[in-house]
């Protein structure tokens, strides 16, 4: 195929550029056989080089990997294990060794060299207990204002705000909850506005950094409320919203925000990958022309070729003189917006939803509001009247962060009812304890406790092994951590608990907390506060 | 007509006490005649009407327990404690072998029967929320809402009493002893008025300059004030007295912290206010109480020599505010060692129900088991005066019991049976209610 120049399409095949570019050295070799080389063709797109266009801030946040610590073995014998998984080993042994939990069963177990061994006969071993909902370090104690770190109650909705930026890592509750027998929480910002911020999930390993104390690679949450805080907050001040009517159309509006945002990313992608193509084909394109002008005129000038055609292509090829494509401008991709990227995160199950909300119509209009924005709800928390839609959460694979008994503080808390966890947990959907105190959080297993009980004293058959799990492993699943926490499980980080008895008899305390494998804590020197605040001289 | 009421207010104290001693449905007996009755009673075998909680573990307060229990009611009242099968008399028969048999639990500090839903101002009446913070004659008992839905809620966990104290001001007002059951405020609540209540928290003397020191200074003006009152009443009625700065009420209704007959129950945390608390009691010989005082402990011996009975929160722990900052879970147990009289109290009202877990980790943190009965049953009701009516089960006591499946502090346990002035009474509750249309 023959065709003059200025009918030629920009395009080129990679079949033809390869052809193109192997012939010119050939060409140079053999004396004239004269048969013209071919122009470029019009073809497949295959050979232009990968196009990368950057992908949205949200979708890139690189998973972490932390390789384990070095921490001496330690076996603890004899005691009863309550796994977190629904299981229990009525005298069993547990390992760990740089880390992590390295095995688990029944037995004595086999001591490695120079193992720590604990006797730990009478006594109980589970998981470090997780909460889902502490205001530690963004509202420490002692009480003052300077110290209110939690709510950033300017507007209404404020996904931009993130709790560890509010953290104040000296807060002397956080000593208090390892003693509880805690070894991770997740601090979220307050529930003041219809959406607060980034919620993180921290080790409770004390350290200066907040930063420091972050899960690696744990996924953020959102921390999102329905129903009285926002609207009373925002209502006394005559702001949008002041009714729960309000409350759905400034949540609705701004999640329709963060979809426009994740569609201006999509169009930009798609309008970048596309004119990054069309760069890319037109500098293939100006680089087959010139090598095939380049073969032809070298050919011409060795005399190869019939002069007339050559008189041709060159007058073909001074009408389309050939220019060398400019580079690329580069095209700013969306403005960078931390609130509605957040919000893209949560909409694309990067960063896990977490909703304050109380009565079972709001959390209707929450599951609503999530599937019409295309979000999925992690857990409801506080969730009083779960109990009343439990097996839609069942169903819908939403877990119910709550208390055993608190109510009545405010109206949406008038029908909270202490059967509420076991009903929760019967139903099949994940129940799970959380503090939102810093006094419930050193009692999570006396709050389990009272929910189990409550469950038994109407006749629902709570195990044990079923209410650990309340503290341990369905929290880990909440957070997005229960690959890595929340049960005693070969491979998972060694967060520990040693209790004197059974966790759930209130005269029963902590004795030893592990995490990663090294003691946090130890009831018997208990120590000094880590809290620089509790000094004492 | 204004001096019949003013003489009755001044006797409130000891006139709601006589009330008391009446058993529900003879409110208008006499007290004397009631007290013959009563001594007739204990001597003759009780009648049909009696009933009687045999085999039983007892628990009682400090004194050991007693195994094999017999305890008979009639009336409202207790007639029989011991071991003697033979005084069950013709009375309906509980068999309560296995179970544990205490008083019924009462906190001393509470607002039930005065708020349902703690953010609905209309639903809350403990607090007389005028600018005056002194507030001495605002009464929680003309409040009392014995339909609340707290009171059953209370009761399904073991509780048969309640204090009900008001909120707010530097002095809150007059508390009154409830009973969690009858229809009516006359038939719930024994005593009227058993203590005037001061908040000594921070901020509480805002109106009057802010400090600690204002607080104290309002405090001890309020009480020269009465006792020039009380001088000069006279003098007072024509206004020829100099201005006192609390209203005639308020005045009035401070007579009987003056004459030690009503205790001032002071809430206060910090060491050095406690002292403060010490002292005014001796200055004026005035009978208090201490209530929250999360940093007793560091003044334990002070206050055990005063001989000044504590109300601690056990689940005070960690330094909550500057006020607090040697709040702490052994401060009932170390008060205890020092001799001091330790009741418990949850602090709240809707969470009342708490208050033996609340006494389980006090005795986790070191508070003897028959402490922290008491302190949950006989030192609150000697605290407040009540204690010929409340307490241990006594002879003459009211039948304010709970029949409990195992040990009370315990989470495994609850409350089996529970009986107020004699009567059985329903454990359940709204919350039951709700639970029953949405268990199916």
């Amino acid at each position: 195929m023959f065709l003059p120049a200025s009918v030629m399409t920009p395009m080129v095949s990679a079949k033809n550029l390869v052809l193109v570019l192997t012939l010119g050295p050939l060409a140079g070799c053999f004396p004239p056989p004269a048969k013209p080389p071919s122009p470029p063709e019009p073809g497949a797109l295959d050979a232009l080089p990968p196009i990368t266009i950057p992908d949205a801030p949200w979708r890139t946040m690189a998973p972490a990997v932390v390789p384990p610590a070095t921490t001496p073995p330690v076996l603890i014998r004899g005691a009863r294990l309550l796994i977190g998984d629904g299981t229990v080993i009525e005298k069993g042994h547990l390992l760990m060794r740089n880390s992590r939990i390295v095995s688990v069963g029944k037995g004595a177990g086999e001591a490695p060299d120079k193992a720590t061994i604990i006797d730990a006969t009478g006594k109980t071993l589970t998981p470090g207990l997780i909460d889902t909902h502490s205001h530690l370090g963004v509202y420490p104690t002692p009480h003052v204002n300077a110290h209110a770190d939690g709510n950033e109650m300017t507007s209404p909705t404020t996904p931009d705000v993130r709790a560890i930026d509010g953290f104040w890592t000296q807060d002397p509750g956080i000593h208090r909850a390892i003693a509880g027998g805690v070894t991770t929480i997740q601090v979220l910002p307050g529930s003041g506005n219809l959406i607060g911020g980034r919620a993180v999930t921290l080790r409770l390993e004390p350290a200066t950094r907040a930063q420091d104390m972050k899960m690696v690679g744990a996924p953020s949450g959102l921390k999102m409320a329905c129903g009285e805080n926002p609207k009373r907050i925002y209502g006394s001040r005559k702001i949008k919203p002041m009714s729960r009517m309000g409350n759905l159309s400034v949540q609705r509006s701004t999640f329709l925000q963060a979809k426009r945002l994740i569609a201006q990313w999509d169009a930009w992608r798609a309008k970048e990958r596309q004119r990054q193509t069309k760069h890319a084909r037109s500098k293939v394109d100006y680089q087959a022309k010139n090598i095939y002008r380049t073969e032809v005129r070298a050919l011409c000038q060795d005399k190869r070729l019939p002069r007339f055609r050559c008189a041709q292509w060159e007058k073909s090829f001074a009408a389309q003189p050939l220019t060398k494509p400019p580079p690329l401008t580069p095209e700013l991709p969306p403005a960078r917006d931390i609130g509605l990227e957040t919000l893209a995160g949560a909409i694309e199950g990067h960063i896990l939803v977490h909703i304050h909300c109380y009565r079972s119509d709001d959390m209707a209009n929450m599951m609503a509001l999530a599937d019409e924005m295309g979000f999925a709800i992690r857990s409801f928390h506080h969730g009083l009247e779960a109990y009343k839609i439990r097996r839609v959460l069942a169903e819908r694979k939403i877990s119910v962060s709550t208390w055993a008994d608190w109510w009545g503080f405010k109206m949406e808390a008038y029908d909270g009812i202490p059967q509420n966890l076991a009903l929760i947990s019967n139903a099949g959907a994940r129940a799970i304890v959380h503090s939102d105190s810093r006094e419930g959080i050193r009692r999570l297993n006396q709050e389990a406790a009272k929910g189990m009980f409550a469950g038994r004293r109407m006749g629902i058959d709570i195990e044990e092994a079923e209410a650990i799990r309340w503290i341990t492993e369905n929290p880990a699943w909440a957070l997005g951590i229960d690959e890595r926490v929340g049960t005693l499980t070969k491979g998972k980080h060694a967060d520990v608990v040693i209790w004197s008895g059974n966790p759930f008899s209130v005269y029963t305390k902590a004795e030893r907390v592990f995490i990663n494998g090294k003691k946090a804590y130890d009831a018997s020197h208990p120590g000094p506060s880590w809290s620089d605040f509790e000094a004492t001289p | 007509m204004s001096k019949i009421l003013r003489r009755q207010l001044i006797q409130s104290g000891l006139l709601s006490i006589g009330l008391v001693t009446l058993a529900p449905g003879l409110s208008t007996a006499a007290p004397t005649r009631k007290k013959k009755k009563k001594k007739k009673k204990s001597e003759r075998k009780p009648g049909k009407s009696a009933t009687a909680i045999l085999g039983a573990t007892m628990w009682r307060g400090y004194a050991p327990p007693l195994n094999r229990s017999v305890v008979v009611f009639e009336e409202g009242e207790i007639v029989y404690v011991g071991t003697d099968r033979s005084m069950a008399g013709e009375a309906r028969v509980i068999r309560a072998e296995g179970k544990i048999l205490t008083a019924g639990f009462v906190d001393p500090l509470t607002q039930i029967g005065l708020t349902e839903v703690s953010l609905e101002a209309s639903t809350r009446d403990d607090e007389h929320a005028v600018a005056d913070p002194i507030r001495a004659a605002f009464r929680a008992a003309d409040s009392y809402n014995p339909a609340s839905s707290l009171v059953r809620i209370a009761r399904r966990e073991g509780l048969t009493s309640v204090g009900v104290v008001p909120t707010g001001g530097l002095v809150a007002g007059q508390s009154a002893w409830a009973d969690l059951a009858g229809r009516t405020p006359t038939e719930a609540i024994s005593h009227r008025s058993t203590a005037i209540h001061v908040r000594l928290h921070d901020g509480s003397a805002a109106p009057f300059g802010g400090s600690r020191g204002s607080a104290w200074l309002a405090l001890r003006q309020l009480l020269d004030d009465t006792l020039s009152f009380r001088a000069n009443r006279r003098a007072y009625r024509r206004r020829n007295l100099r201005e006192l700065h609390a209203s005639r009420l308020d005045h009035v209704a401070m007579l009987p912290v003056l004459d030690g007959e009503l205790p001032l129950v002071i809430h206060v945390d910090r060491a050095s206010d406690i002292m403060n608390a010490l002292d005014l009691a001796k200055q004026y010989k005035l009978r208090i109480a201490l209530a929250s005082a999360a940093e007793a402990w560091k003044v334990r011996r002070a206050i055990s020599k005063a001989k000044v009975p504590v109300i601690v929160y056990p689940f005070d722990e960690g330094p909550r505010s500057f006020a607090a900052l040697g709040a702490r879970e052994e401060n009932a147990a170390m008060l205890h060692r020092a001799g001091v009289k330790v009741a418990l109290s949850t602090g709240d009202s809707h969470d009342v129900r708490k208050l033996r877990q609340g006494a389980g980790n006090a005795i986790r943190a070191g508070l003897p088991r028959r402490a922290a009965l008491a302190a949950v049953t006989d030192i609150p009701a000697q605290i407040f005066g009540v204690d010929s009516l409340y307490g241990t089960p006594k002879v003459g006591r009211r039948a304010n019991l709970c029949l409990w499946t195992a040990d009370p502090f315990e989470l495994g346990s609850h409350a089996e049976s529970l009986f107020i002035q004699g009567r059985k009474r329903s454990l359940k509750s709204r919350q039951t209610a709700l639970y029953e249309r949405y268990a199916k």
